[in-house]
């Protein structure tokens, strides 16, 4: 098996004497997506916002192999080189499309700006980069100059995606990508996600609390509840097996269609 | 003719002590914005508080004062910031870019080049130029202090992507010592290239936003743009229309009901020593109309 890309290890974080998040640890590796599920504050989203360096857990580690192969502590690099990371090598994908885009600019300009974060100083090349991702998310190419509050909830979650797919990073962090969007959206989103995970080889943290959306994108899960993993593994297994009782409610309360 | 009852430069001395340590510090790190204490002076925000704090900290007795608005001398607010600095520290002031040892500028930087020893003093409105880009002023610290400034390019991409062309044409942010970004304030992008390697000593003054900096004489300042979207400032078709000069920045003025229209230099100053010198342009259009007329 191959080397982890993101390590987790004993993460707490307090809030007052509560912790949010408990002694919670994993490995992710190169080309794995990894579901992060549990009902509305079980710690998801805190445990994402610990993994993906934008608050130092209490205690525990995260670290990640770079690209030259070297385990990075997260919070004991420098601040410069955590941005880089998170500019470079990682992509953030929000709830909401317009928390990850910038408004007031063109899609255009929205796809090209990591790449002018990343030094990129051809306008040409930042164009025709811009062409290519609108394509491969399906947006359609003559909607490249418009404003993204002209485009709908699915089309502005895909921008946010081709915004952070365009510099090739190597993990995506995903929160709750879809629960904004109607079902026949959500589908089609879906398998956007799919196709690109597969084709780039992308490591994906998803964090859901739809368990279909985790059925069809994760590898594997984790269960939170109260701030603590209760179980993890494979996918189907965990869905179709669960073994905790909490899972098992998790899962019983499914509404059928 | 001065007033009694003000401190010299009406600024008290441990005002203007506090705004020279913030210049010095500003001096040794070109383009860097410095916090200073920013005293409430006698005319609004907004009207060049900023750099009349700046002035008045660093004038002394044997300066000479030159202040300009949209480049020329004698519009409002440089008449009365030059008679405000005339009556508060009895110094001379002039007209000519030559003669002057300070000029307090808003809006433009003189055609006249420049000399070591001048000293040029903006007005600054919003010092940030990662400002429309990010809210959050401990945000555009950090991106400063880090020297991220990708994102910058952005906004030239939309002028681009809309216009065909960089389409900016004042404000032009630049980067100053191959390190901090910043904001000329208004000037037209047409001066940018005068702040490269200028003789003089340039310092930017934020009254509102309380913040002070400086490019140092002969500092690199290079605008930004694409490789294959060079910068460039823009030109005009016809010539002044009093002094003839191709050089200058022309400002569009129109002269009657009919729309008739003319193209002057906006430095007065340099406009009306280059008619001294016997230069002359086409004149105003009606006139230009009846010497085509007057033609066989």
């Amino acid at each position: 098996m191959s080397e982890p890309l993101l390590l987790a290890t004993g993460l707490t974080k307090r809030f007052g004497r509560r912790a949010a998040v408990a002694e919670v640890g994993f490995e992710l590796h190169p080309g794995e997506v990894l579901g992060l599920v549990g009902e509305s504050g079980s710690g998801k989203t805190t445990l994402l916002r610990l993994l993906s360096g934008q608050m130092a857990p209490d205690e525990g580690r995260v670290e990640f192999r770079s690209r030259d192969g070297e385990m990075l502590d997260l919070y004991a690099l420098s601040e410069p080189r955590r941005r880089l990371l998170m500019r470079t090598d990682w992509g953030y994908v929000h709830q909401q499309a317009r928390d990850g885009l910038r408004m007031a600019v063109s899609a255009g300009a929205n796809v090209g700006e990591r790449l002018m974060a990343q030094g990129a100083r051809h306008y040409g090349d930042i164009r025709a980069a811009a062409l290519d991702w609108l394509g491969r998310v399906e947006i359609a190419v003559d909607r490249i100059d418009d404003a993204p509050a002209s485009f709908s909830g699915g089309m502005q979650q895909r921008l946010q995606i081709a915004r952070n797919l365009v510099t090739r990073p190597r993990l995506v962090f995903m929160d709750e990508p879809t629960a904004a969007l109607d079902v026949s959206v959500q589908a089609r989103l879906l398998d956007l996600l799919r196709q690109l995970v597969g084709e780039l080889g992308l490591a994906v943290v998803l964090v859901t609390h739809d368990l279909a959306v985790a059925r069809l994108l994760a590898h594997r899960l984790v269960v939170m509840k109260d701030g603590r993993a209760v179980e993890e593994g494979l996918t189907d297994q965990v869905l179709d097996d669960p073994q905790h009782p909490y899972t098992q409610l998790l899962v019983s309360s499914v509404l059928q269609a | 003719m001065t007033t009694s009852g003000y401190n010299f430069g009406y600024l008290d001395e441990q005002t203007k002590r506090m705004i020279r340590r913030a210049i010095l510090k500003a001096v040794a790190i070109p383009g860097y914005q410095v916090p200073f204490g920013s005293r409430e002076m006698p005319l609004p925000y907004g009207w060049g508080t900023g750099g009349i704090q700046v002035t008045a900290s660093i004038i002394g007795r044997n300066d000479t004062l030159k202040v300009i608005d949209q480049g020329a001398d004698d519009t409002t607010n440089a008449v009365n910031i030059r008679r405000f600095f005339a009556r508060v520290t009895g110094v001379a002031t002039t007209t000519r870019t030559a003669a002057a040892s300070i000029i307090q500028t808003r809006h433009r930087i003189p055609e006249t080049p420049l000399r070591e020893g001048q000293i040029l003093v903006y007005q600054v409105p919003i010092p940030e130029p990662l400002r429309w880009l990010e809210a959050r002023e401990t945000e555009t610290r950090r991106m400063h202090a880090l020297a991220e400034y990708g994102a910058m390019r952005v906004k030239l991409y939309e002028d681009i992507a809309r216009f065909g062309h960089i389409a900016t044409t004042y404000d032009y942010p630049v980067t100053v010592n191959h390190r901090y970004i910043m904001r000329p304030s208004p000037i037209p992008k047409f001066d940018n290239p005068k702040m490269h390697r200028n003789p003089a000593l340039q310092l930017f003054g934020a009254g509102r936003e309380k913040r002070i900096y400086a490019v140092p004489p002969y500092t690199d300042v290079k605008s930004l743009d694409f490789d294959d979207h060079p910068f460039e400032v823009q030109r005009w078709d016809s010539a002044c229309a009093l002094c003839g000069s191709h050089e200058s920045f022309l400002d569009e003025v129109i002269v009657d009901d009919a729309g008739s229209r003319m193209f002057v230099c906006s430095d007065s100053e340099y406009c009306a020593s280059r008619r001294d010198a016997g230069y002359q342009g086409d004149g105003l259009p009606q006139k230009r109309a009846q010497a085509r007329e007057a033609r066989p």
